[in-house]
């Protein structure tokens, strides 16, 4: 019988090393510093004749997707691939669910396809921990769990690879005003985002956005909320965008994707209030003419597709180190 | 048991750079230290044989045989090979051969930059217990030490190289 060892972060193995990779909140920054680290050689590895290491050679990983994404599953195979993996891509929102397969019965049947690793993206909060403590409950827990975005919960990967992007281009967190700015009701990625921005000593963290897009006490996660744009990014070091996720909305919460650009889209006169050496980001998809204005998306201080890179780097090092641990 | 005498780690430099020099051509030998020491020694190597090419840097993380027991190395650094691998003659850099893992590590490392023409190996010094067909090109200095124990190159504030045993 295996014994579960969720005493602590279920995240962490008992060396306290990362076992599984669900949600950032909770993460001790030494473990976060670790993965920004490690992720830096990652990135060189780009730029060799062979863009490929053989640490997961012979692994097996499964991009476990109940969700649509082209980005996030497109940059964690070539992340697995560059770390010589076998990488079967699951698109299960067409697949095996709508035949009424729960999904720990899809997970099981998947482990006994000798699966080493599940990158995960559900639309309910808390489907990866859920997969996670079942593969314990049933001593497979040699099988690592990413999360690679859950319902409103959790993108932590998505919130690493910007921290590795803040970190480059403005290298010490504990100095910064960084503003969070959009629709972060439904984002999992302004949680993770929060979240390490928290962990890593940021001193102001702020949220920008109407009070029908901002999630009821969003100020107990340690953020100051601003209901204006202009006087929100007066002075920010960083101005991290989030998508209007039109396919989340339900009722009137906007009165039109124009009137929102007009308030709360990022325009180069509303970005001149940052500081002149603010950088701007995105996780993308961009919604241009809705959050940003495209004068902005492409102008100098973007580092979106900066962003895209790292996002591999991220990746690899993450699941490099799940997989040695 | 006694512990064995150091080998004094400047007279070694000197005496590899001695070992070196009539096979390199300044022009055209490029080294490639490996993380930490060997890359304290190619920067010494490099400076007493005036070699053109700057010297580049390798850590052997990604390539480790022991990464599905002891999993990623926490302070792995990023490689550095600031020229063209394609054809060139290089010369792997190390402090310390011991088991010939590493080496074997770094090699695979280098291949992913290109095809070098020629791939010679220097070290300060051999402490047996090799599990590979590996052999220096330049060492000089041997000794035999047991498998508790290891032999590291350090760096003092003023850039001295030193020996130091430490028990596993």
């Amino acid at each position: 019988m295996s014994v579960m060892n969720t005493g602590g972060n279920p995240q962490l193995n008992r060396h306290g090393e990362l076992k599984h990779l669900l949600t950032i909140e909770g993460l001790p920054r030494e473990v976060l510093t670790r993965i920004l680290d490690t992720a830096a050689p990652f990135t060189e590895v780009a730029e060799r004749e062979v863009k490929k290491l053989p640490l997961l050679r012979g692994k097996s990983v499964f991009n476990l997707f109940f969700e649509n994404s082209t980005r996030t599953r497109t940059t964690f195979e070539i992340a697995a691939k560059r770390l010589s993996a076998d990488v079967i891509n699951l698109n299960i929102s067409t697949s095996s669910a709508n035949k009424g397969e729960t999904l720990l019965d899809t997970v099981d049947n998947l482990a006994a396809m000798q699966a080493d690793m599940f990158v995960v993206r559900h639309a309910s909060s808390g489907a990866p921990y859920l997969i996670a403590q079942h593969l314990a409950a049933t001593d497979r827990d040699h099988i690592h769990v990413v999360n690679a975005g859950d319902g409103r919960h959790a993108h932590p990967t998505q919130g690493l690879l910007d921290m590795y992007t803040i970190r480059h281009y403005k290298k010490d967190f504990t100095q910064l005003t960084v503003a969070i700015v959009g629709d972060v009701l439904h984002s999992r990625v302004a949680r993770s985002q929060i979240h390490a921005l928290n962990i890593l000593g940021v001193p102001e963290i702020r949220v920008i956005a109407p009070k029908t897009l901002l999630p009821t006490g969003v100020e107990r996660l340690g953020v100051r909320v601003f209901n204006d744009m202009r006087e929100g990014l007066r002075g920010v070091d960083v101005v991290m965008m989030l998508r209007l996720q039109n396919e989340r909305m339900q009722g009137a919460l906007l009165p039109s994707t124009q009137e929102f650009f007009k308030s709360w889209g990022l325009t180069p006169e509303k970005l001149a209030l940052a500081k002149p050496d603010a950088i701007v980001m995105h996780p993308g998809p961009m919604n241009r003419g809705v959050e940003i204005d495209s004068a902005v998306a492409d102008g100098k201080q973007a580092v979106i597709l900066p962003q895209v890179t790292f996002g591999i780097a991220v990746r690899m090092a993450v699941m490099a180190m799940l997989g040695g641990n | 048991m006694p512990a064995p005498q150091l080998p004094d780690a400047e007279a070694l430099c000197t005496a590899l750079i001695e070992a070196m020099r009539p096979h390199v051509d300044p022009a055209v030998t490029a080294l490639v230290g490996i993380h930490t020491g060997g890359v304290w020694v190619a920067e010494r190597l490099h400076a007493a044989l005036g070699l053109k090419i700057p010297p580049g840097s390798i850590d052997v993380s990604f390539h480790r045989d022991d990464y599905h027991q002891r999993g990623l190395h926490a302070n792995t650094r990023t490689s550095q090979i600031p020229f063209d691998v394609e054809g060139a003659h290089i010369v792997i850099v190390d402090d310390v051969l011991y088991t010939g893992r590493t080496i074997r590590a770094a090699m695979n490392e280098l291949f992913d930059y290109g095809r070098p023409a020629r791939v010679d190996l220097a070290v300060l010094s051999d402490r047996g217990g090799r599990e590979l067909p590996v052999a220096p090109t330049w060492c000089p200095h041997a000794l035999t030490l047991p498998a508790a124990q290891m032999l590291a190159l350090e760096r003092a504030d003023d850039a001295r190289l030193s020996f130091r045993l430490m028990e596993k």
